[in-house]
This record gives structure tokens, sequence and C-alpha cells, in this order.
């Protein structure tokens, strides 16, 4: 069974800072793995150990400093990888990425069986790209997938969480899922694995490669713009009160007597 | 740029598993007819997949709600969603109509449908819009937090139709005096031949109703991982209980299985906006704050005084939510 496991390099949200001209600051900020793509790199790795012969092909699209994300997730057990860089590439919107991430798994791995990408990226938050590349690979796709359960012939059972419960489902590979959360025990790299990593070969793809052009993909490939981008500023007070409990309580309670939740004091 | 072919708003009016129109098809809907007026009054129109005999059914809820054309598609394979029918009937319709913006309530559904119609039409879709306009030029005006919600993004769509997703409760349904008749056309269901490639074997619900009482809350009260373990929880159930407030959950006390997901407020949960909302032992990691600070009054309890709730709180008080919240607990 081959897989592509699609994964995405984006700053650490948890640690923005902002220049005095409320733009954010990108030098000097981590870039972590999605957090959503180690659930799915999770996935990934429990299909890998239950099946035999399952090979796993990592691949991300962004800048070359993303093949050390790449180097990580090789060494907890991933076969190999493929770094999709371009200068050409950004600016790319999720349709524009998603039609090049297609275009390089068909390229790299055209004889594919499963794509396994997160729920979203923390970055944009639009669970856009997923979907995409499903439609652009013209496969089907299940999306906020929980749990892998088994695989039957061509057939793959997964649990899918949703607003109102647990779905279980079936589909028919070849097919693309997007896996919104894991509640199992983590992978952890080996030393050998971390070692083997480091010895990997990383394959890089450009535009030409792909058999893109400059309008199909990046700023120009993208139906969408930003227009503006501006700091969101809270319309709240800030204020806050350092005191002692029984203070608190008594703050509490007046607050709460003003905005009428309390009513008999 | 203002284009002859297309014109109008389309709005998908999804169902939920009881097959009830979803609330957030009402609020997208008072959003287009403001969006339709600035247009000039096109068309606001609605898409709905359903079975056999049922869209009689419906057209009591399309009544006097001030859409145009309903464009219904009945068939007994629409019963469930399906990603693949759906997506492909809605493509056809969008071929034949040709509206300038296509609207999707940004549920788990709406978020799986919307981009592979987006992208099988080639155009842009921006999700999880907190805000909709119509700029000088006649364009889409589409706001949408990012950067887990530090930065606000107005995002502009080159393509037609200009798509976006709104996540439920992030408008207000606005109904006012709209009397009059409502067109009902039905559309060829062009399935035939295609292989069905995901089926849903088996629901199981864990979650009572999608809406629930935190939508209409006008106190709430949330627990993040400062209440540490379930008699904390307890606690917060008892004080809400107390306040007469509804209670909420961060994804960390979620995760740590202190609550169930369906009461977690944030990006990935709940939009809510109370009129009081109270955090206790809630960090305020962006991910909540996007989901609550809609709220009119904001109250915090956290013992770190450093924690990022306070920036945003209108009364932020540091202390210990075990010592505080007893105090408030009716014997």
């Amino acid at each position: 069974m081959k897989i592509a496991l699609c994964i995405k390099q984006v700053p650490d949200t948890t640690d923005i800072r902002w220049t005095e001209n409320n733009t954010i600051q990108r030098e000097g900020v981590e870039s972590i793995i999605n957090p959503y793509d180690v659930y799915a790199t999770e996935l990934a790795l429990d299909i890998k150990s239950e099946i035999s012969n399952v090979h796993i092909t990592v691949f991300t699209m962004g800048p070359l400093q993303a093949e050390n994300m790449l180097r990580k997730v090789l060494a907890l057990g991933c076969d190999d990888a493929v770094l999709i860089s371009d200068k050409k590439f950004s600016g790319s919107d999720t349709y524009a990425t998603g039609l090049t991430i297609s275009r390089a798994i068909r390229t790299e791995l055209p004889d594919f069986d499963l794509i396994i990408c997160g729920q979203f990226a923390v970055d944009g938050d639009t669970a856009q790209t997923g979907p995409n590349i499903a439609n652009f690979l013209d496969i089907p796709q299940v999306t906020y997938v929980k749990t892998f359960e088994e695989l039957k012939g061509n057939e793959l059972y997964l649990t899918r969480e949703v607003e109102d419960g647990l779905e279980r489902v079936k589909v028919t590979l070849p097919a693309l899922v997007c896996v919104l959360q894991k509640d199992i025990e983590p992978h952890r790299a080996t030393i050998g694995g971390v070692m083997n990593a480091a010895k990997k070969e990383i394959k890089k793809c450009c535009i030409s490669d792909l058999a893109l052009t400059p309008e199909k993909t990046g700023i120009k490939g993208s139906p969408t713009y930003v227009s503006k981008a501006f700091r969101n500023v809270s319309h709240h007070n800030a204020e806050k009160f350092n005191l002692s409990t029984d203070d608190s309580v008594k703050l509490l309670k007046e607050k709460l007597e003003t905005l009428g939740v309390l009513k008999d004091a | 740029m203002p284009n002859a072919e297309n014109s109008g708003i389309l709005i998908y009016a999804q169902l939920t598993r009881e097959k009830y129109i979803h609330t957030v098809f009402y609020e997208l809907l008072d959003k287009a007819k403001e969006l339709a007026k600035k247009l000039g009054g096109v068309d606001v129109c609605a898409v709905i997949f359903t079975t056999p005999g049922l869209i009689d059914e419906y057209k009591e809820s399309f009544k006097n709600k001030g859409v145009n054309k309903v464009y219904y598609f009945e068939d007994e394979r629409l019963k469930d969603y399906s990603t693949e029918y759906y997506s492909k009937l809605m493509v056809d319709l969008v071929g034949v109509i040709k509206p300038e913006i296509l609207l999707i309530g940004a549920t788990n559904q709406g978020r799986d449908l919307a981009p592979r119609v987006s992208s099988a039409l080639h155009t842009g879709l921006t999700a999880d819009c907190t805000g909709l306009d119509i700029n000088e030029k006649g364009q889409l005006a589409a706001t949408r937090p990012t950067f887990g919600g530090q930065l606000m993004a107005t995002i502009l769509c080159k393509t037609y139709p200009q798509m976006a997703t709104v996540r439920p409760n992030v408008f207000k349904i606005d109904q006012s005096g709209n009397f009059y008749e409502t067109e009902f056309i039905s559309c060829p269901v062009n399935i035939e031949g295609m292989k069905k490639h995901v089926e849903l074997l088996e629901f199981k619900k864990t979650v009572d109703s999608v809406i629930n009482d935190l939508d209409s809350a006008e106190v709430i009260v949330t627990g993040g991982k400062g209440l540490k373990n379930e008699q904390g929880f307890e606690l917060l159930r008892r004080f809400a209980n107390s306040i007469g407030a509804t209670v909420g959950a961060t994804r960390g006390a979620v995760e740590m299985g202190l609550a169930p997901s369906c009461i977690q407020v944030g990006q990935t949960g709940k939009t809510v906006h109370p009129k009081v909302y109270i955090a206790c032992g809630v960090s305020g990691a962006i991910q909540h704050t996007v989901g609550m600070e809609g709220s009119d009054y904001i109250i915090a309890i956290n013992s770190d005084e450093n924690a990022p709730i306070f920036e945003i709180a209108d009364c932020g008080i540091v202390g210990d939510v075990f010592e505080i919240l007893p105090h408030f607990i009716k014997k």
C-alpha cells in the first residue's frame, strides 16, 4: 500500500509578535509542524504498523528550510520525502496549493492508494487544501477522521467525528482522508530512525518538474487575494485586579450584580 | 468588476441529521439580503438536497423569509449527505444559474462540501468569514481571522462565483418583513452511472442536538485546564448552576476528558456571544478566544497573572478559582 502523507510547516501561532506597524513579525518566529499534520502522521504510521508492505512518502510544499521537518518525520518511520519548493509557488492560495500538491503526487507517486492530510493548518485554518487535492486527483475524500479501523481489500474503514456524533464510514481506495484528532500514544523517533533519516535523499520538485506554468500556481494562479490585513484589536477593557481572595469574591459579586447575573445579593 | 453573466446570491440550505434546515442557513440568508441590496437588488436563492415528497414540508420553512428562488434536488440517493453526489449537483447548478456569490455554512458538512465545489469550479473560497460586505467595485469582501485569530484579513476573489463559508452563530438572524412569493424550481439529478465511493455504515449520536444551550445562553461559564481534574469541573458546574449559567469548556479541558467536545468553545468548537462570559482557569489561547471574543462582557479568573486571557477580559481577577467559586455556590 502506498501512502502520500501531506504535511505543512507553520509559524508557531502561540508565539506571534507584532511590529510597531501592527504587522506580524515573521523573523525569528519559530516554525513547527502543523499540529493536525502530527495527527495525520500518526495515522499513517498506525496503518504502517498494522499492515504489511506499507510505504509512506511525505510531501510538503514550502521553503527549503522545511527539509528539517521532513527529516524529523522520516525519523519516525516514513520512507521517503518530497519537498515541493519554488519561488514561483509563493503566494499560492488554497486552490493553487491544492493544484500544485496534486501535481506533485501525480508525478512522484502516481500509483498511490491513500493520501493523508491534517484537517486544518493552524496558520490559515481553512481546511480546504485536502479536499482541493482530492478534487484535482478525482478521488473520494473523507474529512474529520478520528480513527483508522481496518483495511479489507481496497476498502478502508474509518471513524469520523462530526458535530453531533461519530460516523463509521467505508471508503474505496484510492482516496484522501483529513485527520482531525488521534487519541493514542505518539510514535517516537528512535536513534536508528534519526540516523537513517539523516542519510536519506529528499526529492525536490520545482515548477518545471510538475509541468506547471507560473499562471497556474503562486499569486497568479490563485483566485483569491488578500486586499488588506489588520490587527484584531479587542474591544474589551483589559482591567486586571490582583486582590486578596475575600476582595476578589466581593469584586466578582459586585460585577455579577451590576450585570444582572446575580439578582439577590 | 461587475459581470453581466453572473448575478444573484446562492445559499446552501443544509439539512441537519434530523432533516431540519440548519439555523446557519437563516443567518446567511439575512446577510445575503443585505449584500443583494448593495448589489442593486439581485436575487437571493437557496439550494436544497432532499428525498422525494419532502419538498412541500420545506416550502413552509422558506415562506416569508425573503428567498426569491429555491432550487431543489429530490432523489432517494440524496437522503444522506454525500460529498460526491452533492458537489457534483452543486457544480451542475452553478453552471446553469451562474450566481456571483455562493455562501455555505461552515459546519462540518459545509467545510467538506465547499472546497470540493470551489476547486471543481476553479474559483476561490474564503473559509470561516466573520464579516461579508460588498466593496466599491461590487466585489464580495470577505473578512476572516487568520494566524490563530490575531490577524484579520479581507479577501477578494478574481473568479465567479465568489465563495465563502461562515460558521454558525457568527451572523445574527434579523428577520424583517419579507412577504414576497418564493419560486420553487426542481433540478435534474444527474448522478446516473456515478459510483459512490464513500458509504456511511453507522452513526453513533454523542450530542443531543447540534444546536445546544450554548447557542442561546446569556451567561456562559467556561472551564479550562486550570480546573485540573473532574472535581474542579464539578465545582464549575455547581457555580454555573448557582448563577444560572450554561457551561462551556476549552479544547484543553476537553482533551483532558473533563468535558464533552460538544460544549467546546473556540476555533474547532463553538462560536458564542453571550451577554456575560466567565472564563475560569482558562489561559486564553487564541484558538479559544476567537470563539468567545464577541461576548458583551468578559470576566476571567486565573491564578497566573500573565495569562493572555487578561488581555481580552473586561474584568480580570488574578486568583484561585478553587478559593473564589465556592463562595457563590448555593448550599
